[in-house]
């Protein structure tokens, strides 16, 4: 077996099927060898289409697209309530997608909440390009946060003030999650470089103690220590802006998490690489920046991937402190008795967003796995 | 920018109180929470944000509920214009917390008035807008008809509320046996009971009124009188502000008045100019001086009125379109607890 078939999803076979070429020699061979399999196929092909017929019509063919509005001017739920069961209730999710999305934003200034979501796409789109991975970068990161910002804000060119507690929905789960864990990833590589250190034992110490210590405590303790108990200890009227408080304990938390898996990544290197590094009388940082980290980087996409998908999906534990992310925005939405009995279809919402998000992320890793993988492509 | 603005600015205040304590607070109203909402220019109201009828954002986003006119009361008495709150969403467990060290001005978030509460936290109540208490709901076809013929009922309930308590007192003081199916997710316990998982339903009354409203076929379903626990949700500010205590207080008794009085938001105007009833004309200020006395402008309850409404009117826009009956909630000369002392 070569190292390309690992990845795809053929089941290895212990015979060749290689002259019974076309579609119905595999079905005959995968999936219709004997009597046994030939049940099991069946059984499992009329599930799967009873499964879909039953989500087909739940979804499309018996749900309510659209209801009249009530004379006092809010959407009259009565046909959806007579179809709950039978058929999903889209109109809810037409009532409150910008709830969903935008949270308690402005109505009427939403449109600027818009753009920061395309701009945060647009950035993502642009740093997994590898044409743009150069100084430029950097300028492009600072630039569309800036305006990201700014947008958020507002409070120029007649753009009316939008304090920081009414944003809220997507653009804080993006936030929360870029900054999170583009803040802690560097964090985290200097706390792996320092976890390891052998001459400097207090800076060791120090890092050992910061890893084991948060990630001996549960998101939620430190949300909540963030969140309740900081205001306590600070004087009466100074106030740390509560998204930058959950924003720090989301920092701390990943990068303790990250540390560990970049550590994995330097401890898994042969120590050929960092001897001859020395060999060659490079410094410290000349060894670490050129031989040794980036090699250790490229060994753990795989596990950086899976915490960033995790914690990405985490951001969501906000709402145990009362920020509007959007998941909160989307049971704030869920609770109001209009719709009441509507949660699936919001539920369904959610996780498509959320699926989209985490499944880029992991194809990407997959392609950047690919293109990175000099030596066995040598 | 805005973070380091409010820094320097509560260091200032903090580094003052603690050169002048005293002479500080003589220059301002006597009350430091009132100069902070002053200074400030914006109420810190703490709502829960997710409770239908109390405090829920709507599809605009715009917080809507009984709560959150609470919250606009003190807003339209203290600076005259009931948009200014800035409204905190709390959980049951930051809620006190955030009292406490004053991250908000005052609470106004479904949040029953106990003596553990009012005694050991540092809190004070100010008033009730809303006299709740647990109750059942069950389908018809169960044939009970009190919560007495319920021996060995299952019965759906959230944990760690304060209901689970008082069933559970209910049925040993009735030495009755009940079996509780504990869900946390409010989506899912109703499900639960839609599908028969369990006999009866328990919350307080009213969320099981606005279940029960809100349900196609809301007549398979009874709500049985019994209320077997008294939770009266009040407004709570800290203690050791009796200044700005006396305001928030005064605030509702101001909207039980103006019902009582037949004020309301549309013929205050009117009033303003025509009323000759001595206790009209107080309320409103165009005689005596009971804004001063609080430290308000003269005109406090008028922006009241004007901008919110008075207690009635409150109940009607967001209790009331739930499908839930005034009751006890109704003002004292109706026959219910609303009972305001005179503004003289």
């Amino acid at each position: 077996m070569s190292a390309t078939t690992a990845g795809t999803q053929t089941p290895a076979r212990a015979q060749p099927d290689a002259n019974l070429p076309g579609p119905i020699a595999w079905a005959k061979a995968n999936l219709f060898n004997g009597i046994f399999s030939s049940i099991v196929t069946l059984a499992i092909g009329a599930f799967v289409v009873w499964a879909l017929y039953g989500l087909v019509q739940w979804a499309f063919i018996n749900a309510i697209w659209w209801v009249p509005d009530t004379a006092a001017g809010k959407p009259d739920p009565t046909s959806c309530r007579l179809a709950h069961g039978v058929g999903a209730c889209w109109a809810a999710i037409h009532d409150k997608w910008r709830f969903m999305l935008f949270g308690a934003y402005p109505y009427n200034e939403q449109w600027r909440a818009g753009i920061c979501i395309a701009l945060f796409l647009g950035l993502f789109y642009v740093s997994a390009d590898r044409r743009f991975w150069n100084k430029n970068l950097a300028t492009i990161w600072i630039g569309t946060l800036v305006v990201i910002f700014g947008l958020m804000w507002g409070g120029f060119l007649g753009l009316p003030y939008v304090p920081q507690d009414q944003w809220g929905g997507l653009p804080i789960t993006l936030i929360l999650a870029t900054f999170g864990l583009a803040l802690a990833f560097p964090l985290s590589v200097l706390v792996a470089l320092g976890r390891r250190s052998t001459k400097l034992p207090a800076v060791k110490l120090i890092c050992v103690a910061y890893v084991e210590l948060i990630r001996g405590v549960p998101l939620i303790a430190l949300l909540f220590m963030a969140n309740v108990m900081l205001p306590l200890f600070l004087p009466d009227g100074v106030n740390f802006d509560k998204l930058l408080r959950a924003q720090v304990a989301f920092i701390i938390f990943a990068a303790a998490y990250l540390a560990e898996v970049v550590r994995g990544g330097l401890a898994a290197l042969p120590k050929g690489q960092a001897e001859a590094a020395d060999a060659l009388g490079l410094n410290y940082w000349q060894k670490t920046l050129s031989i040794t980290l980036p090699q250790a980087l490229r060994l753990v996409i795989p596990p950086l991937v899976n915490t960033f998908i995790g914690f990405f999906k985490d951001t969501s534990l906000v709402l145990t402190i009362g920020i509007l992310d959007m998941l909160t925005a989307s049971k704030t939405a869920m609770a109001d008795p209009v719709w009441q009995g509507v949660s699936t279809e919001i539920y369904v919402v959610l996780a498509i967003i959320y699926a989209l998000f985490c499944y880029t992320m992991s194809s990407y890793s997959r392609s950047v796995e690919r293109k990175l993988d000099v030596t066995k492509n040598r | 920018m805005m973070i380091r603005m409010s820094l320097t600015g509560g260091l200032l205040a903090s580094a003052m109180l603690a050169a002048v304590a005293s002479p500080a607070f003589a220059q301002g109203s006597g009350s430091a929470t009132l100069d902070a909402v002053k200074a400030r220019g914006q109420l810190i109201c703490g709502v829960a944000g997710a409770v239908p009828g109390f405090s829920l954002p709507d599809s605009q986003g715009v917080m809507r509920g009984l709560d959150a006119d609470s919250c606009r009361n003190v807003a339209a008495a203290v600076l005259g214009d009931a948009n200014k709150v800035k409204f905190a969403n709390l959980t049951t467990t930051n809620r006190f917390t955030a009292l406490q060290s004053g991250e908000v001005d005052m609470l106004s978030r479904s949040t029953t008035w106990t003596l553990g509460r009012e005694a050991s936290l540092g809190l004070m109540f100010a008033g009730v807008n809303y006299y709740d208490g647990t109750g059942f709901l069950v389908k018809k076809a169960l044939g009970v008809k009190t919560a007495k013929e319920m021996d060995g009922a299952t019965i759906c309930v959230q944990p760690g509320t304060s209901t689970e308590l008082a069933i559970s007192d209910f049925y040993r003081v009735n030495k009755m046996k009940f079996t509780p199916i504990l869900i946390q997710d409010l989506a899912e316990i109703q499900n639960a009971f839609l599908a028969g998982r369990c006999d009866a339903y328990s919350t307080d009354s009213s969320a099981l009124a606005t279940f029960r409203a809100t349900q196609t076929n809301k007549d398979d379903f009874l709500l049985l009188p019994d209320i077997i626990s008294k939770e009266p949700l009040g407004y709570v500010v800290r203690s050791g502000d009796d200044k700005w205590f006396d305001i928030v207080r005064w605030t509702y008794f101001a909207t039980v008045t103006a019902e009582e009085l037949g004020v309301d938001s549309k013929n205050v105007d009117e009033m303003v100019k025509s009323s000759t009833n001595p206790d009209i004309k107080r309320l409103l200020g165009t005689e005596g001086d009971m804004g001063k006395q609080l430290g308000l402008d003269p005109k406090w309850a008028y922006n009241v009125i004007k901008q919110v409404g008075n207690l009635g009117e409150t109940w009607d826009r967001n209790i009331t379109v739930l499908g839930v009956q005034r009751g006890i909630n109704a003002i004292w000369t109706k026959g219910g607890l609303q009972y305001a002392p005179p503004i003289r």
